[in-house]
């Protein structure tokens, strides 16, 4: 047998790649919803000479957050308006959000939804007699656009037959773009500012997951949308089940970490996710809430989110929490008193929920009603449908377990962290929220000239979901070309290509010098590996800045210990290796994940209070404080000085109560 | 639960123009050994259980087999895609199994309409492409603070 001091990838690295350039006018960094949306709406704008690319990290038939599918479309305006859109997400998201970004977004998110429905996305429809209808059959009803019924789980979220919906929706990105103009497995690593003026975005450098080739490419404007931050913090299954994360394994913060080194202000970072799920396989809870009408029960048996104790709890957190509809952090607030009480485990009681509903339905009706309940984990968390079947769990004869999973950061989902950017040049928009070049604004664009951004790269304005991030990713694709138009000067940047094939390259050159000296390529005090750094991150997070370990709980103290940490794992990350391309791909994810966990927890560190409780607490400051922290909080990292910088930002509030 | 292949059924896709699993997993993660000409996930714990590699496999030689750190043995969920549905087969640990079918997309694949005619008018508007086609009115806020 031979000494395991070989790299073990099928796709080795080497020394020198290849080098290929491009030079184009606009770059599209990702392949998820959002750029997506930038693919089908660009060329519709661009004239004919216009040079386009798009890099994705995977393939764009199943890439970013709907790869699996979803079962539902969550923001779907409709009747209800867009001011409605702004006060339930405000309300949502204890207040603090981009009032000016979350109304642009409400009137534009219909127009992609009814293109998903042409494009053969199968929607839900009611029926004249008021009976649910899946999308096949629902075609006969007519088109949303034509003013057929959804299926409405909730005020916002529309039900659809979602398991292709990535793909058809990549089909027309891929069509209206051209496939010529996409590089798949071209992961973008770091961005590159002008060289006469570094407060400009002038291009990008990446590599080829399946081919040892970096790319650098020169691009006058581009959008950076590679999804939101997984495994930041150590999941609740440390073995194979790491990877059932709740939101996409693959997101690793590339989005907020290449803008913030490229001079982008990042905005609520400290905002973070950490979704009540069925517990383990992280299968969505929204629609046994909301379609079927489940409650859950603490370990007595109590309704515990209904009780006088969970009022005068929610009391302390008005107007948010007194509103109508519970603000998600609070809700698992609840659960966290319940669990800190030994009143755990949490549990859905899906068996009275389906016994309630079968009073009233057809033995028919009540068969539908189960396939409706699978569909719902078999569209986009087919996981929790193997667990249930692992588990002999008939959800009408054995309730499921639910209980909040890590923290995730992201600003598509119910979460806001993400980049600040202008928003739409109306008189409307408060002059603070808007900016561009010279007297021009460009809507979605970062503090970087030519540097936009969205779905969850667009910070303060969280529940786009899919179809928003759609939206949001066509509204770049206009900015960026009257961007070009104004702004058609060529760009450039200071570093050689030699320089930037070092950079990318660092982590093969790391291993293959070094790699000869042990006798197993895994332990060399030389270099360390992506596997073992992942590890590290996640352990030190979950540690000392809030993770399920601590109950989210951290403090001031805690958090200096975080900081020293990731001091020594920047260090550390100077030394990291890589043998083939997949471990490159990995060294550089973790790389990633640093700087947006890093921004995550100095935003905490900075706001002196416990803005979300249920997401994250601050022991040393419980409780919201309005006359100091009613404001946004935005960050700035120098990459030469290595320094972060915090400020508070005022919050205009636009839409009346 | 991660996705395995079945040393029988995989043929490395030899006959076709790429490696369907490796081709569409969104993580990287399945990979060809040239030797053996068949297919591997070469990171178990960083497979988020999405089924791309099972749903495109075109010998079926791909299955997903339950996270070892929390799933008890014995149950599956195999998807068959279709054109227009896919079909559902879940098996029980006690030998349940339970059938659905769901449909996928109401068009012909490869017929989205991408509107590669549509050109927009007015760059300075706010509106999309297909909004300024149908003639949509740009809504400004009325119920200001």
């Amino acid at each position: 047998m031979a000494l395991p001091n070989k790299p073990t990838g099928e796709l080795k690295a080497v020394r020198d790649p290849k080098v290929e350039k491009r030079d184009v006018d606009i770059l599209i960094v990702g392949g998820g919803m959002a750029a997506c949306g930038t693919a089908f709406e660009v060329k519709k704008w661009a004239s004919d000479d216009t040079k386009i690319l798009l890099c994705d990290k995977a393939a764009l038939e199943r890439s970013g957050a709907v790869a699996q599918g979803l079962s539902a479309i969550n923001t779907y305006v409709g009747d209800n308006s867009p001011e409605d859109y702004v006060r339930m997400v405000r309300n949502d998201l204890m207040g603090i959000v981009r009032e000016d970004l979350i109304f642009d977004l409400g009137r534009h998110v219909d127009d992609s939804v009814h293109l998903f429905e042409e494009w053969g996305l199968p929607m839900w429809k009611k029926s004249d007699d008021g009976k649910n209808v899946d999308g096949k059959k629902g075609v006969k009803l007519g088109t949303l656009k034509g003013g057929a019924t959804p299926v409405r789980t909730g005020k916002w979220q529309i039900m659809i037959n979602g398991e292709s919906y990535k793909r058809i929706v990549a089909e027309a990105g891929k069509l209206a773009l051209g496939e010529d103009n996409i590089i798949e497995r071209c992961f973008i690593v770091e961005l590159l500012n002008d060289e006469n003026d570094p407060t400009k975005i002038a291009g990008a450098i990446g590599f080829s997951v399946r081919e040892n080739i970096v790319y650098i490419i020169k691009a006058k404007t581009m959008m950076v949308a590679c999804g939101g931050a997984v495994n930041v913090y150590q999941p609740r299954s440390v073995g194979e089940g790491k990877g059932r994360a709740w939101y996409p394994v693959w997101n690793a913060g590339s989005t907020y970490t290449m803008a913030v080194r490229a001079g982008a202000e990042l905005s609520m970072m400290e905002n973070r996710f950490t979704p009540a799920r069925f517990k383990d396989g992280y299968g969505p809870v929204g629609a046994w809430f909301l379609l079927f009408k489940a409650v859950t029960v603490n370990g007595l048996g109590e309704n515990f989110a209904a009780s006088d104790e969970a009022k005068a709890e929610l009391e302390k957190y008005a107007p948010y929490g007194t509103a109508a509809v519970t603000p998600t952090c609070l809700r698992n607030h609840l659960m966290m008193k319940e669990y800190k009480e030994g009143r755990g485990p949490i549990i859905m009681k899906t068996t009275d929920a389906l016994a309630k509903l079968g009073e009233t339905m057809s033995k028919k009706e009540m068969k539908h009603l189960e396939s409706e309940a699978w569909e719902d984990f078999l569209d986009m968390s087919v996981g929790q449908a193997g667990l249930w079947c692992a588990t002999n769990t008939e959800p009408e004869k054995k309730d499921s377990e639910v209980m909040p999973t890590e923290p995730y950061l992201l600003g598509s989902h119910s979460g806001c962290c993400g980049i600040w950017v202008s928003g739409p040049d109306e008189d409307w928009v408060p002059a603070d929220y808007k900016w561009g070049v010279g007297d021009k604004v460009y809507n979605r664009m970062t503090t970087v000239k030519g540097l936009f951004t969205s779905g969850d790269g667009v910070g303060c304005s969280g529940h786009k979901f899919s179809s928003g991030s759609h939206a949001e990713g066509r509204i770049c694709a206009k900015e960026m070309v009257r961007y070009i138009r104004d702004n058609p000067e060529e760009v450039s940047f200071k570093e050689t290509d030699e320089e930037l094939v070092d950079l990318v390259y660092k982590p093969v050159r790391n291993y293959l010098d070094n790699c000869e000296y042990t006798t197993d390529e895994t332990i060399n005090p030389h270099y360390c590996k992506p596997a073992g750094m992942a590890l590290r991150l996640m352990k030190m997070t979950n540690e000392y800045g809030g993770g399920t370990a601590t109950y989210y709980m951290t403090s001031g103290a805690s958090l200096e210990v975080l900081m020293d940490l990731f001091e020594m794992f920047r260090e550390d990350l100077e030394k990291i290796a890589a043998g083939d391309l997949h471990e490159l791909m990995r060294a550089w994810e973790i790389t990633h994940r640093l700087y947006t966990v890093e921004a995550h927890t100095r935003h905490i560190q900075y706001r002196e209070e416990s803005r979300y409780p249920g997401f994250y607490y601050r022991s040393d400051f419980m409780g919201q404080n309005d006359d100091e922290w009613f404001c946004f909080t935005n960050s700035t990292y120098n990459k030469e000085t290595k320094e972060w910088s915090l400020k508070k930002v005022p919050y205009i509030k636009i839409i009346s109560d | 639960m991660p996705s395995f292949v079945i040393a029988e059924k995989c043929d490395g896709c030899k006959g076709g123009d790429k490696t369907a699993c490796m081709y569409i997993c969104p993580n990287d993660l399945m990979v060809l050994e040239p030797n053996e000409m068949k297919a591997y996930n070469q990171e178990p714990d960083q497979c988020w259980e999405c089924f791309s590699c099972v749903k495109i496999c075109p010998t079926q030689a791909i299955e997903v087999r339950g996270y070892s750190d929390f799933v008890p043995m014995g149950g599956s969920t195999v998807p068959m895609m279709g054109t227009e549905d896919v079909m559902w087969t879940c098996k029980f640990r006690n030998g349940v199994i339970k059938r659905f079918k769901f449909p996928i997309r109401t068009t012909p694949e490869g017929e989205a309409n991408a509107y590669l005619d549509l050109k927009g008018k007015d760059l300075d508007s706010g509106l999309l492409s297909t909004q300024e086609a149908d003639g949509y009115e740009l809504k400004a806020p009325t119920e200001l603070v």
